[in-house]
């Protein structure tokens, strides 16, 4: 650790090696012109696609999925808003067609209101596809159970939630969130949904999470391209602090500059 | 004087209708060419009939809003079938930080209370506590309008409609073409993309709204449309998709479910029609004038159809007759390509 740490930083996900720890959502941008030029201006490298159901058929969503390959960069397709392992495991097959890609953001919505995964149908999920021959990128909570056993049916990367999808709390456990980062320290671990500002995405980076993924706070931003820019630049800034390693708090103020032998006390007391 | 140029117009949709308007004003020969049996029949004639520059300003660039202003114009003065009675934006009470968004990223409201909104809205006594509202948007019945514009079409002696016509087999004789087909323009048009919307038209005697009401959520903004005799327009949902198909039993249930949040009393309406189509889109949603040789394509009007087509439709007729360009709206200067 410390000065021998001065190697290349990227960031591994099943074999493949990505220099930005920032990966975005392409949902509700004003445009695709828009999302092309948020995606330029933070260098993402990753991208996850939602592939809604009702536009499964042949000619549906064509155009724009041809948008998004065009971005040149990876796509990751997610099963986003399905509610049960067979509708999952559906998706994620038609979203391999689409994209002829083996990754898949895997979703599996157990409560409408907070959108919260229903890690049970998940872990199924999961290991369905893992045996399909998907690399699966699981949508999960910070429950170390849950996470232990989608790396049981054969997840090599996890997506935490940092607190419900589009609710821009940020990291709404963070004590859960640091025991997961230090229960699986060789595991790729992504916080996704929540977070709401480059400041959150720092702290999570600086808890030592691998990467982040932002999409409603680009998206829905006043300007998607400087606020794609502001997460790149805070997920860049939380993985130096968290290498360089971070300074513990303390109770006591401590003064860089020593005081005692100062020439004169508080002069506005006397 | 020399003879009236000849304009041929594919399509007569709300783009067509509103060139052809134009171009019969400005003296031409126009000739009105839509495959379907009647004018309207596209995908405007599912349009919610919203001109709200202001509204939409919250999520789209400075020209649907300076477009928006001069369509707004010709809807309430040059062919006045809109209504100008404002817009209300309101949100249930856990969404009020989407209000406040809303608010921050626009302008031309007024933060109104529960007694203003009960003022405006009766019928909205007690659902809201703050709403915003946009006192000189206004609101007209796509269906009404287009009827009024076709009619207003046939009363000049220099239009001719032909409905029901294949426009690949008519025969070509126009000095000037006009492509207004929307998303079957596809073929000409490679950057054209669909975004389907679904909507639907409810009936109740027991909620009476006067302005359209847009309800804000994080999943599913939504609004209603008052239609009047009891009818309420109910939309739309955006859908990266080109198959228009039919509503889906989840799109259905979103735009229920917001009907029901606006007033329970939509609970008891009936449902008298469901719709699904595509809007033309280019990458930025923003509207093309595109002109190869005398062939000009007017396209793209994504979510925009009423709130763009008359301002559009100027600048197509200026481009024709007056050699004029628009930079925010066209690709290239057509100097660069007078080949034809």
């Amino acid at each position: 650790m410390g000065v021998a740490d001065t190697g290349a930083d990227s960031l591994k996900l099943y074999g493949v090696e990505f220099s930005s720890r920032l990966l975005a959502g392409t949902a509700q941008f004003p445009s695709p012109a828009i999302l092309s030029r948020a995606i330029a201006a933070a260098k993402v490298e990753v991208v996850t696609v939602s592939l809604r159901r009702e536009s499964g058929g042949s000619r549906a969503g064509k155009s724009f999925w041809t948008l998004i390959r065009e971005l040149g960069v990876r796509v990751l397709p997610n099963t986003a808003g399905c509610r049960s392992v067979k509708e999952a495991v559906t998706t994620a097959e038609m979203a391999r067609e689409v994209f002829d890609t083996p990754w898949i953001k895997l979703e599996v919505i157990g409560e409408e209101d907070s959108l919260q995964p229903d890690v049970f149908g998940l872990v199924e999920a999961a290991s369905i596809l893992a045996r399909e021959g998907f690399q699966v990128f699981p949508y999960t909570t910070e429950d170390l159970v849950a996470a232990e056993k989608l790396l049981g049916a054969g997840c090599e990367v996890l997506m935490p939630w940092g607190s419900p999808i589009g609710s821009g709390r940020g990291l709404n456990n963070p004590y859960a969130l640091k025991s997961l980062r230090a229960h699986f320290p060789n595991v790729p671990l992504i916080v996704d949904a929540g977070i709401g500002a480059p400041s959150q995405a720092a702290a999570a980076m600086e808890m030592g999470f691998d990467a982040v993924l932002s999409n409603t706070a680009i998206a829905r931003s006043g300007d998607p391209a400087k606020m794609a820019r502001a997460f790149a630049l805070a997920v860049e800034a939380g993985r130096l602090g968290y290498r360089a390693g971070l300074m513990h708090a303390r109770d006591m103020a401590a003064p860089s500059t020593p005081v005692i032998g100062r020439a004169f006390g508080d002069l506005s007391r006397a | 004087m020399g003879k009236a140029v000849r304009i041929r117009i594919m399509g007569a949709g709300i783009v067509g209708l509103t060139i052809a308007f134009e171009f019969a004003r400005a003296g031409c020969d126009v000739e009105l060419i839509e495959c379907r049996e009647g004018p309207g029949l596209g995908c405007s004639y599912l349009a919610g009939g919203m001109l709200a520059p202001w509204c939409e300003a919250e999520n789209t660039e400075k020209l649907v809003f300076d477009f928006g202003l001069e369509s707004l114009e010709f809807w309430t003065a040059t062919v006045p079938v809109a209504a100008r009675r404002g817009t209300l934006v309101a949100a249930p009470a856990r969404d009020r930080p989407e209000l406040t968004q809303f608010a921050r990223r626009t302008s031309g409201y007024e933060h109104i209370d529960a007694r203003r909104i009960a003022a405006l809205e009766p019928d909205l006594a007690g659902r809201f506590e703050e709403a915003l509202f946009f006192p000189s948007e206004a609101h007209l019945d796509p269906r009404a309008a287009m009827a009024a514009l076709a009619a207003r079409l046939s009363s000049f002696g220099n239009v001719a409609p032909r409905y029901g016509v294949d426009a690949a087999r008519a025969p070509e004789r126009a000095d000037w073409t006009i492509d207004c087909r929307g998303l079957a323009a596809q073929d000409a048009l490679p950057d054209l993309r669909g975004v389907k919307g679904e909507m639907l038209v409810l009936s109740t005697s027991e909620v009476a709204l006067t302005r359209p009401v847009r309800l804000l959520h994080p999943r599913h903004p939504v609004y209603v449309v008052p239609r009047g005799d009891g009818r309420f327009m109910i939309g739309a949902t955006m859908i990266e998709s080109e198959e228009p198909g039919r509503i889906t039993a989840r799109a259905m249930v979103e735009l229920l479910g917001a009907a029901y949040c606006l007033h329970p009393a939509f609970a008891e309406a009936e449902i008298v029609e469901t719709g699904a189509g595509v809007r033309p889109a280019f990458p930025d949603n923003l509207p093309r004038i595109r002109r190869d040789g005398r062939k000009i394509y007017v396209n793209g009007l994504y979510r925009h159809g009423f709130l763009l087509a008359p301002a559009l439709a100027r600048r197509a007729v200026q481009t024709v007759l007056e050699d004029a360009y628009f930079p925010e709206v066209m690709d290239a200067h057509p100097r660069q390509r007078q080949s034809a």
